[in-house]
């Protein structure tokens, strides 16, 4: 689903990606684990083109994000085609950013009404019944402001949900939650995985990382030191930076 | 549960200062009412009369154009001044330089002057003598409209910056277009930072327009100079003036707060909203 070869990113001087290759498979949840400053955000905000890479190729489900291929040269794509990739990637911010002037359920229907063009009615039962699969069908009417992090955790799973995405990527989910409401969006999240939701993850949630993912990534100072099964990552880590990162962690 | 049953603490200075206003209110009241040379009598004469109510619509005609048009240019030139285009940037800044940086009041001179620099307007074929174009109306409308247009533009610049750019960011994450993000996303929120200082200009805009009086452009406040040019009732005619701006006035706080609840969605109910005409309904302390 995601194919990573070399992707380099560098904001000026500072090269944030020194080379990133990582696969994800369909169906697969992915975790990203490291320290902060080591890319993780970085890499997740280019597979949506919130950031454009400086090299490498980064493609999902088989096309170039950004660009494609004309004559054997890379074109830049338009802006509405960037719009179009994004739309089939779902995006879980640290900060949820919920359009604060508009009710959870405005707020799931907002994408699909303007960009899928879906009617109506269509939109609103089909939000209606993401916003119960998440356990906030008595908030539809509630603004951001009046919901706790949790809840607004999950309306913007909601949303990107809405979309219908072929992939999720989550930048750290949890990080911004009260510790007892953390339980409940990983319970989301975990769902969502049962179901073969493809998903990107950057998280510190070591116990997520161990239970739910298919594969862990370790990366430092961008880039990706070692990738394997939980087991392999977190329990037998082969490289000694990836060690005295999850001694630290615990 | 015991009740409590507390002397309130005393505030002495309260009433001393309410009693100091109510005397001199008294006073102001008791003068304006019973000097003859209010002529209140010719107040209520002229309030309605046919020229004063021309002047009036006038007035509105020329404070909406303004206001509508200033809003709009407005935008245009925050958006520029905004841009990566560096080059469409600076003509923004230049704009609001330009506008913002001289008087108003220069301006409608220059404006109605205009004729002296271009005598004609116009491309190719379509000339038009600026003379004829640019009539005492015109003058007003571009001399108020441009320059309202830079103090919208800096008004629109800090409503768009106030809204967090998560915000845009999760919409073009969605796969909202440019567009879509400003109109569905980012103006909304934008509104609720725009909308009182427009208020603001709006009311002040309506003042400013007795500004053109001086390009021979018949406003409220030309018409009663004119009508007092001929009965020299000078003081009941200002007066008129005066009703009438303060009326209009309190019609636009009342549209602007209730389109500050409108834009205030979604915003904690315990946000101080404005309240217009506080005065009327005073909290008198006990």
């Amino acid at each position: 689903m995601i194919v990573a070869t070399d992707v380099h990113k560098r904001y000026g001087k500072l090269e944030v990606l020194r080379g990133i290759d990582l696969t994800v498979q369909r169906g697969e949840v992915t975790c990203l684990i490291g320290p902060s400053g080591s890319g993780k955000s970085t890499f997740l905000r280019c597979v949506n083109r919130l950031e454009r890479i400086e090299g490498g190729r980064l493609a999902v489900d088989g096309e170039l994000i950004g660009y494609k291929t004309k004559h054997g040269r890379l074109h830049e794509l338009r802006e509405h085609e960037i719009a179009a990739q994004r739309a089939q990637i779902g995006m879980v911010f640290q900060h949820f950013h919920l359009f604060a002037h508009m009710t959870a359920l405005e707020n799931v229907i907002e994408a699909p009404l303007r960009v899928l063009k879906l009617d109506r009615a269509t939109a609103v039962a089909r939000a209606t019944d993401l916003l119960a699969q998440v356990g906030l069908e008595d908030k539809l009417d509630s603004f951001p402001s009046q919901l706790s992090g949790g809840q607004q955790q999950r309306v913007a799973i909601a949303r990107a949900l809405a979309m219908k995405p072929k992939l999720m990527l989550f930048d750290e989910p949890t990080s911004a939650l009260d510790p007892e409401t953390v339980g409940e969006v990983l319970e989301v999240m975990r769902g969502l995985a049962a179901e073969g939701m493809t998903m990107l993850v950057v998280t510190h949630e070591m116990g997520f990382a161990r239970g739910v993912a298919d594969t862990v990534a370790f990366m430092d100072e961008g880039r990706v030191i070692e990738a394997g099964t939980p087991e392999q990552v977190l329990e037998q880590p082969a490289h000694a930076r990836t060690r005295e990162f999850l001694a630290r962690m615990l | 549960m015991q009740p409590i049953d507390a002397v309130p603490v005393r505030r002495p200075g309260r009433w001393i200062a309410a009693i100091a206003v109510a005397v001199l209110a008294a006073a102001v009241v008791r003068s304006v009412a019973t000097n003859p040379r209010f002529q209140w009598d010719v107040v209520g004469e002229m309030l309605f009369s046919e020229r004063i109510l021309h002047g009036l619509l006038l007035t509105l005609e020329l404070t909406a154009i303004a206001m509508v048009a200033g809003v709009a240019l407005g935008v245009v030139v925050a958006v520029a001044r905004m841009s990566p285009n560096k080059l469409l940037a600076g003509a923004g800044a230049f704009y609001v330089w330009l506008f913002r940086g001289t008087p108003v009041l220069v301006q409608l001179l220059f404006w109605s002057f205009i004729a002296a620099l271009y005598p004609t307007v116009g491309i190719g074929p379509f000339e038009a003598d600026a003379n004829l174009l640019i009539t005492p109306f015109m003058a007003a409308v571009l001399g108020l409209a441009l320059n309202e247009a830079a103090y919208m533009a800096e008004i629109v610049r800090a409503g768009i910056a106030s809204v967090p750019e998560g915000q845009s960011e999760a919409a073009s994450a969605l796969g909202m277009s440019r567009l879509q993000m400003l109109r569905r996303i980012v103006l909304p929120q934008a509104m609720r930072v725009i909308v009182p200082p427009t208020g603001n200009e709006t009311i002040s805009m309506l003042k400013t327009t007795s500004l053109v009086s001086v390009i021979a452009s018949s406003d409220l406040l030309y018409s009663a100079q004119l009508i007092y040019s001929q009965n020299f009732k000078q003081v009941p005619l200002l007066i008129v003036v005066c009703i009438w701006y303060l009326a209009i006035t309190t019609l636009l706080s009342l549209g602007q707060a209730a389109l500050e609840r409108h834009y205030g969605r979604g915003v904690r109910r315990t946000r101080k909203e404005s309240k217009p005409m506080r005065f009327l309904k005073p909290a008198v302390a006990r």
